[in-house]
């Protein structure tokens, strides 16, 4: 088991528009760019506990959609998507994102760079806003949707692959 | 908490002075000379920076005229922290099961290399 402390999530807010991300894995970079952008890695652990990823469409190409839709514990449904605007394996990934139903042109710039160091990677993902009305939207209601609490689904992955 | 009063709290945050001035305060009221001290900063700067903590509600400061102690209200912070909480939620979760999950390709990497 991975020490859950040494490995916390940095969120910090640089200006009213922006967020930034910063997280410590256990694994080259390779590993963590891949588990990035790959559907059939993505669907084994992006997204809250109890919520499944039901659809994970990636064209990874400067120009190319992603789409991911998500169902969670009480059936209801949540999704994103965007454009990949630069794709530089395995240390950056810039995109677009927007929440589904959203207002075309309040997406946000995703800029992702991964560091590794002694076998760890630092990813740091920063997320700038069209303005921080934006920013704050999501905050308050995009994401409370995409939390569940009801089971570990992990658990149950892992078991599988055992 | 509105989203401008959110951001005053944000644009308090966001200097190290300021900050600073908060984790002192945390352990005690202090006077507005005693804040300076560590900083080597003028009375009018240090001055400066608790209004902008008072506007946002960080701190609070004494009537008395001569003495003014600052004193620490932690209230917006909570609500800084519950604001963004089930956005934090998300990824956390997100990337517990991620560690979780390059342990898995980890293992099966080496395992490949085994078998070479």
């Amino acid at each position: 088991m991975l020490d859950r402390n040494s490995a916390a999530l940095a969120l910090t807010f640089p200006s009213d528009r922006e967020i930034v991300m910063t997280r410590v894995f256990d694994a080259p970079r390779q590993l963590v760019f891949e588990a990035w952008t790959k559907p059939e890695h993505l669907v084994h652990w992006f997204g809250a506990r109890g919520w499944s990823l039901t659809i994970c469409e990636i064209e990874l190409r400067p120009g190319g959609t992603y789409r991911f839709v998500w169902r969670g514990p009480e059936g209801e449904e949540m999704g994103m998507g965007g454009v990949y605007r630069e794709i530089l394996p395995p240390e950056r990934l810039v995109s677009t994102e927007s929440f589904v139903g959203c207002v075309p042109g309040k997406e946000s710039v995703n800029t992702m760079i991964l560091e590794e160091r002694n076998g760890k990677t630092t990813m740091t993902t920063t997320i700038v806003y069209p303005s921080a009305e934006v920013r704050d939207a999501v905050i308050q209601s995009g994401m409370e949707r995409g939390v569940g609490e009801s089971m570990d689904r992990l658990a149950e992955h892992l078991q599988t692959m055992a | 908490m509105t989203a401008d009063q959110l951001d005053t709290v944000f644009a308090a945050l966001a200097d190290p002075t300021r900050r600073a001035i908060l984790a002192r305060l945390a352990s005690g009221a202090a006077t507005v000379t005693e804040l300076a001290e560590p900083f080597e900063m003028s009375l009018p700067g240090i001055s400066k920076h608790l209004k902008v903590l008072r506007r946002a509600g960080l701190i609070e400061q004494g009537r008395d005229a001569q003495w003014r102690p600052c004193q620490l209200d932690a209230s917006p912070l909570k609500e800084v922290a519950d604001w963004v909480e089930p956005y934090r939620r998300f990824w956390e979760q997100s990337f517990d099961r991620l560690d979780d999950y390059l342990q898995v390709l980890k293992n099966r990497e080496k395992r490949r290399a085994r078998q070479k």
